[in-house]
């Protein structure tokens, strides 16, 4: 590829007349900013570990460096979600929607916590890229480590979320035994799953930011068909739907990692709540969305950054 | 990527930029049409182009060709808005280009590290996140680190380092973030007109990182308006007007053409 490097500045250059493409092969060099291959891509993505890892914890510490309590906000926030929750449907409608109290608020208080991580995900994912054109435009990194980097903030967000329900499911009566033990796959597969859709939504929020104000009302309408606040097959029981209604109401992701959720932590909330095959359908989300994702984004690569 | 044969030959191209177009989008700004209605029938018009749908182009740089060789430091200027800093981030391969291409040897990095920065850390997290920003390991960091915090002297009116950077001064804060910047090593290095900032001494220190810098670095472009640290730097001056390349060759030349076009 490279012959030695002709030194003599006065006599005219070898190189004269070649054309910048053949001069460029001649001498080794890549078109800059072009899209490394997937494996490559791989590589370099698994090289920025230590960065994506301290970019998602500084994002999550500055959230809060301004309060006075500073990360006691952590916790608190999730806290004072559940007992708004607790005083609304608990004391205030003294609904259990026939799971009895001591199911119904931790279920409740469960399906809120999990959605919200998908769906804080979600809204993170789509202003990876373009709520973050600087950074882009001034270093080189696969662009990859912010959609993942979001996601994994969002993860340990959650991570304080779920202090807040293990003391609530042992308040009404679930203590910990071996089915606890589930919730470490669980949070695995949706983790997986999050960072895929994170990475789709953005590509799709680099091309069209517009989706940052319409996501809300998406995510809005996919919280009511998960089942967040009742049971799906309990809400359906009355109402004469074909049974594939039912099946893909409760395949849905969200519905399927809250559900297997509850299954985990609380004591009153069988197998029989279950779909069929639900650890196969949770697995299959996690792998299809979070590799066919990378795959999504890495195929735009290039293109992030782009005013 | 620079080995050492690479080094010896004298004209060793590292950058060739071949009729290179830089186009930026943006969306909303059509004159006198912000309504949302307006907005509205733009966005449904089927089959229109850009222009129609409130989308306005901006053609930065235009059909611009040259070639870097090892050892060289070139230096870009041009009137505001001509499209200099742009074309550092083309090379630099953050800017995808419209048409045409950029060839490199390596990856050529530009000396800046504010967007990665957060205000509401210490500024000791951030020489951290800084520093795994620009590519360094936890390792080189930790090695770094002491040199990093001296060289910006935050620390000399007191325990700076563990305050958030919301509480520095402007001068403090932009010498922190030169420091973060400076201490990496690169092989084509960019600078942006980041020669004036903190107060003289601050600004001595850091003339002096930057030659260092230039020396282990193979090619240097520098952005900078101002004409006397071009010429100290740069033995070759790219003029750039309009995003079109009006100019390019010795830095005396060049430079006694631009100041008589901008009647110096």
């Amino acid at each position: 590829m490279h012959d030695g490097g002709v030194a003599v500045t006065a006599a005219p250059s070898p190189d004269d007349g070649l054309a910048p493409a053949e001069l460029a092969a001649k001498y080794g060099l890549s078109v800059s900013g072009a899209r490394p291959g997937l494996s490559e891509y791989v590589r370099q993505l698994w090289g920025r570990r230590h960065f994506i890892l301290a970019f998602s914890q500084a994002k999550l510490t500055a959230q809060y460096s301004q309060a006075k309590l500073g990360q006691v906000w952590q916790v608190a926030t999730p806290l004072l979600n559940a007992a708004v929750y607790y005083f609304i449907f608990g004391k205030l409608l003294g609904t259990d929607r026939g799971m009895g109290r001591n199911v119904f608020i931790p279920f409740l208080v469960t399906g809120v916590f999990v959605f919200t991580f998908t769906q804080s995900s979600v809204m993170a994912g789509v202003r990876a890229i373009s709520g973050n054109l600087g950074l882009v435009r001034a270093l080189h990194f696969p662009r990859a480590s912010l959609p993942v980097s979001f996601a994994l903030q969002q993860l340990q967000q959650l991570l304080f979320s779920m202090i807040v329900l293990f003391v609530i499911a042992v308040a009404f009566g679930s203590y910990p035994g071996p089915a606890w033990l589930l919730i470490v796959p669980i949070l695995a597969l949706q983790f997986l799953f999050n960072t895929g859709i994170a990475m789709i939504m953005a590509r799709a929020g680099a091309k069209t930011p517009d989706l940052a104000q319409l996501m809300p009302f998406v995510m809005r309408t996919w919280m009511y068909m998960s089942g967040v606040m009742f049971s799906i097959p309990t809400m359906l029981a009355d109402k004469h739907w074909p049974a594939w209604v039912m099946n893909v109401l409760q395949w849905n992701p969200a519905a399927v990692y809250m559900d297997l959720m509850r299954f985990a932590l609380i004591d009153g909330y069988g197998q029989e709540n279950l779909p069929h095959h639900v650890w196969a359908i949770a697995l299959g989300w996690a792998v299809v969305v979070a590799v066919g994702g990378f795959i999504y984004f890495w195929k735009s690569e290039e293109r992030y950054g782009r005013g | 990527m620079a080995d050492p044969e690479k080094k010896a030959g004298a004209h060793v191209p590292t950058v060739i930029a071949d009729e290179l177009h830089i186009v930026y989008r943006v969306n909303g700004t059509r004159a006198g049409k912000g309504s949302a209605t307006a907005a509205l029938s733009r966005m449904l018009k089927r089959g229109s182009d850009d222009a129609e749908r409130g989308v306005r182009k901006v053609h930065a740089v235009r059909g611009v060709s040259f070639t870097a060789y090892r050892g060289e430091a070139i230096g870009l200027i041009g009137s505001n808005g001509s499209g200099k800093s742009t074309l550092l981030r083309a090379i630099a391969g953050l800017l995808p280009a419209e048409k045409g291409k950029v060839y490199t040897d390596g990856q050529p990095s530009l000396l800046g590290v504010n967007a990665a920065l957060m205000n509401d850390l210490t500024g000791e997290r951030n020489v951290i996140l800084g520093g795994l920003a620009m590519g360094m390991s936890r390792e080189q960091i930790k090695e770094r680190y002491q040199d990093i915090v001296d060289f910006s002297g935050i620390n000399e009116k007191g325990d700076f380092i563990t305050l958030p950077m919301r509480t520095y001064s402007s001068g403090m804060a932009a010498r922190l973030r030169f420091s973060i910047a400076a201490a990496k090593d690169h092989d084509v290095l960019m600078i942006d007109e980041a020669l004036a900032t903190g107060d003289r001494k601050f600004q001595k220190r850091s003339e002096e990182r930057i030659r260092e810098l230039r020396k282990e670095a193979g090619t240097v472009f520098l952005v900078s308006h101002n004409n006397k640290s071009i010429r100290d730097t740069c033995d070759r001056v790219l003029w750039l007007e309009r995003g079109e390349l009006r100019m390019d060759g010795p830095t005396a030349e060049v430079l006694k053409e631009y100041e008589k076009f901008t009647g110096k």
